[in-house]
């Protein structure tokens, strides 16, 4: 989380020399808010951090997923994932059958009609996650806030939670990992999978993959509180006929489909 | 017969007794020639006082990470004192051992005293112990989201006027 904020810059070229300030000055103020001229026009303001949370279940953070939106959407999607958090490997060096894959584009097709679809699938974030129930270590877990996760310090890496997964949604790590994310650590002999970009929810944000899309002027996955009837999401929700995969397990999913 | 083997028993005792105390330094704080040397511990990138005082530091940092560490990932609390984040942006060094001495990272520092006490740690597996220009509570410095090439440039003069002659 980052403490600072930058209150005013001064577009101006600014010679460096004229930085005037000395780092103990800065530095020894520690959390306590403190403003410093570094030239003419420009400031920097060091503020206490804030501590937020803890996540509390007054939220449940959800996903609604609109399928009928163009097919090229979903790769931006997955793309932005792969950035955010690190997984995914070039091509040539890609090895599709035992990489992680956080978020997948599945292509659907009613054989009987012909009807085609293209959509998302990431860790659904269940009400009543199978992962939790059948984890031996406690490893998998649920927040407050709905939001599925792998403790990855206790996880043992005996991948029940994988073969719990209606969806399918879990990996795990067969090689070992370098470069990773300072947010998200992932590490070889654990399992991981869709975090719903936590430490970006945390900080008030969206996940990246809806970032992404918004930034490419696409709504096709809306991210928001479903226990806010006032949030965005909720009134999609409630305006369109959604859907959830395999709602007739009973596991509650937190991320709605449209248009399939 | 009895007192020889009560006699035993408690010269045993006393050799237990002095080398528990070499062990664990109590009559030996200086290393010999030939013995592992004691850690000298790099003076932190950032930064003029840890979060705790040394000697507190030195003891309980990993009670610290530990409790955090859950009350952030499981609870979602965020933002608290102690943060590995936040040592990697005052402790991380730059070593030739790590990335040809190209990067700061956290590990040297923590393998210093790890080294000496033969703890195994397997934080590294997982985090990226290599400090990332905006992450951490003393940067002082925004992260870069959104900034200019402008702004970017006048950030990386800046950062470099604050961590003048830290790496010496």
């Amino acid at each position: 989380m980052t403490d600072t904020s930058m209150s005013s810059v001064d577009t101006s070229p600014v010679d460096a020399s004229s930085v005037n300030t000395s780092r103990r000055n800065l530095l020894k103020g520690g959390a306590a808010a403190a403003v410093v001229t570094l030239a003419p026009g420009i400031t920097l303001r060091t503020v206490e951090a804030a501590i937020t949370g803890p996540a509390t279940s007054a939220k449940r953070w959800g996903m609604l997923i609109d399928a009928t939106a163009p097919e090229g959407v979903w790769d931006l999607a997955v793309d932005a994932c792969k950035a955010e958090q690190g997984w995914g490997k070039a091509e040539k060096d890609a090895n599709p059958t035992t990489d992680p894959q956080w978020i997948r584009k599945v292509s659907i097709k009613d054989p009987k009609t012909g009807a085609k679809a293209s959509l998302p699938v990431m860790c659904q974030h269940c009400a009543n996650p199978p992962c939790v129930d059948v984890c031996p270590t406690g490893a998998s877990m649920k927040r407050e806030d709905g939001i599925v996760l792998v403790d990855k310090h206790i996880c043992i890496g005996c991948r029940y939670c994988m073969m719990a997964c209606p969806y399918s949604c879990r990996s795990f790590v067969h090689e070992d990992v370098r470069g990773q994310k300072p947010h998200m650590p992932r590490g070889k002999g654990t399992v991981e999978s869709c975090t719903m970009c936590v430490h970006r929810v945390d900080k008030g944000q969206k996940p990246a993959c809806v970032e992404a899309l918004n930034k490419a002027g696409s709504n096709a996955i809306m991210f928001g509180d479903l226990n806010d009837p006032n949030s965005d999401i909720s009134r999609a929700v409630s305006q369109y006929v959604t859907q959830r995969i395999r709602a007739d397990l009973g596991v509650e999913p937190g991320v709605h489909y449209r248009g399939i | 017969m009895r007192s020889a083997s009560r006699f035993l028993s408690l010269t045993i005792l006393g050799f237990a007794i002095v080398s528990f105390g070499i062990g664990s330094g109590l009559f030996a704080p200086s290393a010999q020639a030939g013995e592992v040397p004691v850690p000298k511990l790099a003076k932190a990138f950032k930064g003029e006082q840890c979060v705790e005082p040394n000697d507190v530091m030195r003891r309980n940092h990993m009670e610290f990470l530990k409790h955090q560490r859950d009350e952030t990932l499981r609870e979602g609390i965020r933002g608290q004192k102690y943060s590995l984040n936040d040592c990697i942006d005052c402790h991380a060094v730059k070593s030739p051992d790590v990335a040809g001495g190209k990067v700061r990272t956290l590990k040297p520092f923590c393998a210093e005293c790890h080294s000496y006490a033969a703890v195994s740690i397997d934080c590294f597996q997982c985090h990226t112990g290599a400090a990332v220009p905006g992450i951490g509570k003393q940067s002082a410095l925004p992260a870069d989201h959104g900034m200019s090439a402008k702004e970017k440039a006048l950030f990386a003069t800046v950062e470099k006027h604050l961590s003048k002659g830290a790496d010496q």
